[in-house]
């Protein structure tokens, strides 16, 4: 072989590996730059005030930068988005798998995987007049701007994610379970409930998990539509205001190196941890399964 | 077994669970595309705004999307592809692979919006790029490539392995077998895939609020070093932040139909060709 060949050989398969680990040099860069931004807020600022429960960072005098409000507020809508999420993703899976037609599963499947395509901020708008309005007056509210607002959005958001990977894993339940059900003189709508869906449960819960992940996350469709009062509630018919929406609009208007834009940058940093810990527990899910079959 | 009543009954529970999403989805477009349709004209496509946007058209918005979406490719397409190609042609089942795939499953849930402060802190302050083309669509580039390098890696794996056999059988070289045997027929996958991703782009808002998106700008970008307005961004001013919400109505919902209209135009297009492409190569 001509040396320049086993030279471009060389050159070629190194380009193609440093491609390959601009992704975990991503990731670095994520978290060093988050924490070189936002870390230094721990030293300024006294834990007192961080984990206080008022969250007021342009005060003159006296700013208050208690989290416990945001956190609270991502918690509640996205455990609401969930409770409305997983029977719709869940059963919808479960329909699609075990019960449609093959023509309808090849027209419904792609068709709600288009939902995913679907920009946050379109759907947000669509929140903001037509959802939010029409719970206000539903439920006789004072104002359209509420938490279950944004849940219903995000539980929309959520869906594909849920459907698509719970309809994955209930279809790579081997048929001979089925099979074996049915020869047993089970119905199918047994065979499914009790053979199917646990067989595949490992999946079905990462499915979830990953919708969580990417509720927690949002950001667009959160902001417009929960009216983003910073106030410890679990009522859902109140204004709450998540992490993602308060980094989203007040990270435009904070001088670079104060307090509060630390301190941006530091539930930046929380919330990536929280999306973190919910995905990867879904990737262990995923992938111990897959090594449990390949046994 | 015959189905008892009430397992009929939950049949047709989850049947009209699935449908209600459907109903969802074609409630959420139909309401963007009858309120909206009437107030895209061709001037709304082509003017500059005026008034804040409550009169005129969104030209800069759709142009300033345009070129962000033009040099995120151009960055994101050939990273993703070669890491890609690592992935399914080179790499052993070593620490390193494990790695590699460990960071891109982490990057893909990472919330846009912490792509946004990645941005800020690493393109827009410490490498001073400040607000620009440049730096929006390095933070879009980092966001996509996940998308990108999945949806390729599946396209090359489409390709039977006997054909690299019979190719490094022949003595050939593990680049030319991957040049001339294997990129061909994976290749229309592969870019078909990253449109996906590319279209995802499109729509996004949160990593663009601090890195690049200008909340009122009518002329047109020059250089990559710019700020421009963006359609998701403008359509958000326009329905948080504009002083008469009621008033522009109209111009949001044409808005919204003309960033849905882009990016599920695109994602057709991706679906349709890879469609088409499956049909040609028969393994």
């Amino acid at each position: 072989m001509k040396l320049w060949r086993k030279h471009l050989e060389r050159v070629i398969q190194w380009g193609l590996l440093i491609s390959a680990t601009v992704t975990i040099i991503a990731v670095l860069l994520i978290f060093v730059f988050l924490g070189k931004e936002g870390l230094p807020a721990l030293l300024k600022v006294p834990l007192s005030n961080l984990l206080g429960d008022r969250w007021i960072p342009v005060s003159f005098e006296n700013p208050r930068y208690g989290v416990l409000p945001l956190i609270a507020g991502s918690i509640l809508v996205t455990f609401l988005a969930t409770v409305i999420a997983v029977p719709f993703g869940v059963g919808g899976a479960t329909y699609l798998s075990e019960f449609a037609g093959r023509a309808e599963r090849e027209i419904l499947k792609p068709f709600i995987e288009v939902l995913a395509g679907i920009p946050s901020v379109v759907l947000g708008f669509f929140g903001l007049v037509v959802i939010g309005p029409a719970l206000k007056s539903l439920f006789g509210l004072t104002s359209s701007l509420t938490a279950l607002t944004g849940a219903i959005l995000l539980a929309f958001m959520a869906l594909p994610t849920i459907l698509s990977i719970a309809e994955d894993a209930l279809r790579a339940v081997p048929r001979s379970f089925k099979e074996a059900s049915l020869a047993l003189g089970a119905t199918s709508w047994q065979t499914t409930w009790k053979v199917t869906l646990p067989a595949a449960s490992p999946g079905v819960i990462a499915a979830v998990l990953l919708g969580i992940g990417r509720v927690i996350g949002e950001t667009m469709a959160v902001m417009m539509v929960t009216g983003n009062a910073a106030v410890l509630t679990a009522s859902p018919f109140d204004s709450v205001r998540t992490i993602t929406a308060t980094i989203a609009a007040e990270m435009g208007e904070v001088p670079f190196g104060s307090d509060h834009y630390r301190i941006l940058f530091l539930i930046g940093l929380l919330l990536l941890g929280m999306t973190l810990a919910v995905n990867l527990y879904a990737r262990r899910l995923l992938v111990g399964k897959i090594r449990r079959r390949k046994r | 077994m015959k189905a008892k009543p009430w397992e009929k009954a939950g049949l047709w529970g989850i049947r009209v669970l699935t449908y209600m999403v459907v109903l969802g989805i074609l409630f959420v477009l139909g309401d963007i595309v009858t309120h909206g349709a009437p107030a895209v004209t061709w001037e709304f496509l082509t003017a500059m705004p005026s008034k804040a946007g409550a009169e005129g058209g969104i030209l800069p918005a759709i142009v300033g999307t345009l070129c962000l979406l033009l040099v995120t490719i151009v960055v994101a397409l050939p990273i993703g592809m070669g890491a890609a190609i690592y992935l399914s042609e080179y790499a052993g089942s070593d620490r390193l692979t494990e790695w590699i795939r460990l960071a891109i499953f982490t990057l893909a849930g990472v919330p846009s919006i912490v792509f946004g402060l990645l941005g800020l802190g690493l393109f827009v302050i410490f490498l001073g790029f400040g607000a620009s083309i440049l730096a929006g669509s390095l933070t879009l580039a980092i966001m996509i490539l996940p998308v990108i390098i999945v949806s390729s890696e599946e396209a090359l794996r489409t390709v039977p392995q006997s054909l690299r056999d019979g190719s490094l059988a022949l003595g050939a070289t593990r680049w030319q077998t991957v040049w001339r045997n294997v990129l061909p027929y994976s290749f229309p996958g592969m870019l078909t895939g990253s449109i996906l991703g590319i279209a995802r782009a499109a729509g996004e808002t949160a990593p663009i609020l601090f890195t690049v998106a200008a909340f009122y700008l009518p002329r047109l970008p020059s250089s990559v070093f710019d700020q421009v307005m963006a359609l998701p961004y403008h359509l958000y001013i326009l329905a948080t932040q504009h002083p008469d919400l009621a008033l522009v109505r109209p111009k949001q919902y044409a808005t919204a139909l003309v960033l849905v209209t882009i990016v599920l135009g695109v994602n057709l297009c991706a679906i349709i060709l890879r469609n088409y492409f499956r049909k040609k190569y028969c393994w």
